[in-house]
């Protein structure tokens, strides 16, 4: 397994991102936001930061780079794609995840430990989060239909939902399962000397599709 | 080249803190009576083809699932 991990002006995670891959038993390289050539590589890392400033809105122009371009195209051949925190927010201001993320309910900038749940297993991860844009929206009757779908991939644990995220939802995937947006880093969580190694799972479960089809009340291929 | 501006607001119904801050300090400064605060954002340029201004809206300036916009051409 090779990732491509994006590299925006702005990005600050990339590099936590290219070790998380390795420390997860892959390989990985990055890709400057100008460049279209994905050859090689069998999945994306969006990774965290301040693509082109965030300016106008977090995510909003990064995701017209010829990079992203590429990616959306990967993505809709059924490649593996993870965005986080300002990944996650470039792939949903881009169609590839429903919703979107808006200032923190209460304004200030989150940096801190928060436990997630696995939807899918009930697992319960220790990773950080840091972020002032993370309130996960989308309106009702979308919700409703992410969760008959099985699209919601991880939860804040009771008590963490500390940015106001509508239903706790820290992370969602899209229809077909291959592409997964969260808010905490678990690019972060990848040795004991920093707390926890939980983040591994994430990337782990991502490369080999794990969150394709769960919960989808249609027969795989129906 | 025609001028126009484009007003970008948090759409009806969505938490808008930004807003509720400034409605909580304007008491502290002898402001009462102030209501429903919404904070947004205005876009003034100039476009040669007013025509696609919407279309400019939908894709980058507003993010149509969360915020409401209003063109206004000068």
């Amino acid at each position: 397994m090779i990732w491509g991990v994006l590299q925006f002006p702005g990005s600050c995670d990339e590099r936590d991102a290219l070790l998380a891959c390795e420390r997860a038993g892959h390989r990985a390289r990055l890709v400057w936001h100008e460049s279209r050539d994905l050859d090689g590589l069998d999945g994306i890392v969006v990774p965290g930061g301040f693509s082109y400033g965030d300016y106008l809105r977090a995510g909003a122009i990064a995701r017209f780079s010829p990079a992203m371009e590429a990616v959306a195209e990967m993505a809709g051949g059924g490649a593996p794609v993870l965005g986080i925190c300002n990944g996650f927010q470039v792939l949903c201001e881009a169609g590839l995840l429903p919703g979107a993320l808006l200032r923190n309910a209460e304004l200030r900038f989150i940096c801190r430990q928060v436990d997630i749940v696995d939807e899918r297993s009930g697992e319960r991860l220790s990773i950080p989060m840091k972020h002032g844009e993370g309130r996960y929206y989308a309106p009702e009757e979308m919700l409703d239909e992410l969760e008959a779908r099985g699209q919601v991939a991880y939860r804040y644990a009771e008590g963490h939902n500390s940015n106001g995220s509508v239903r706790d939802i820290a992370g969602v995937r899209n229809e077909a399962g291959n592409v997964l947006g969260l808010m905490p880093h678990p690019e972060h969580a990848v040795d004991p000397l920093t707390g926890s190694t939980d983040g591994l799972r994430v990337f782990a479960a991502v490369a080999q599709g794990a969150f394709a089809n769960h919960g989808s009340t249609k027969a795989p291929g129906e | 080249m025609p001028r126009a501006r484009v007003l970008i607001r948090p759409k009806e119904g969505i938490l808008d803190p930004q807003g509720k801050a400034v409605e909580r300090a304007l008491p502290a400064l002898g402001f009462e009576g102030v209501d429903h605060v919404h904070v947004g954002r205005l876009v003034e340029l100039e476009v040669e083809d007013p025509e696609r201004l919407g279309e400019l809206c939908e894709k980058l300036l507003a993010n149509p699932l969360i915020e409401d916009y209003e063109i206004q051409t000068l």
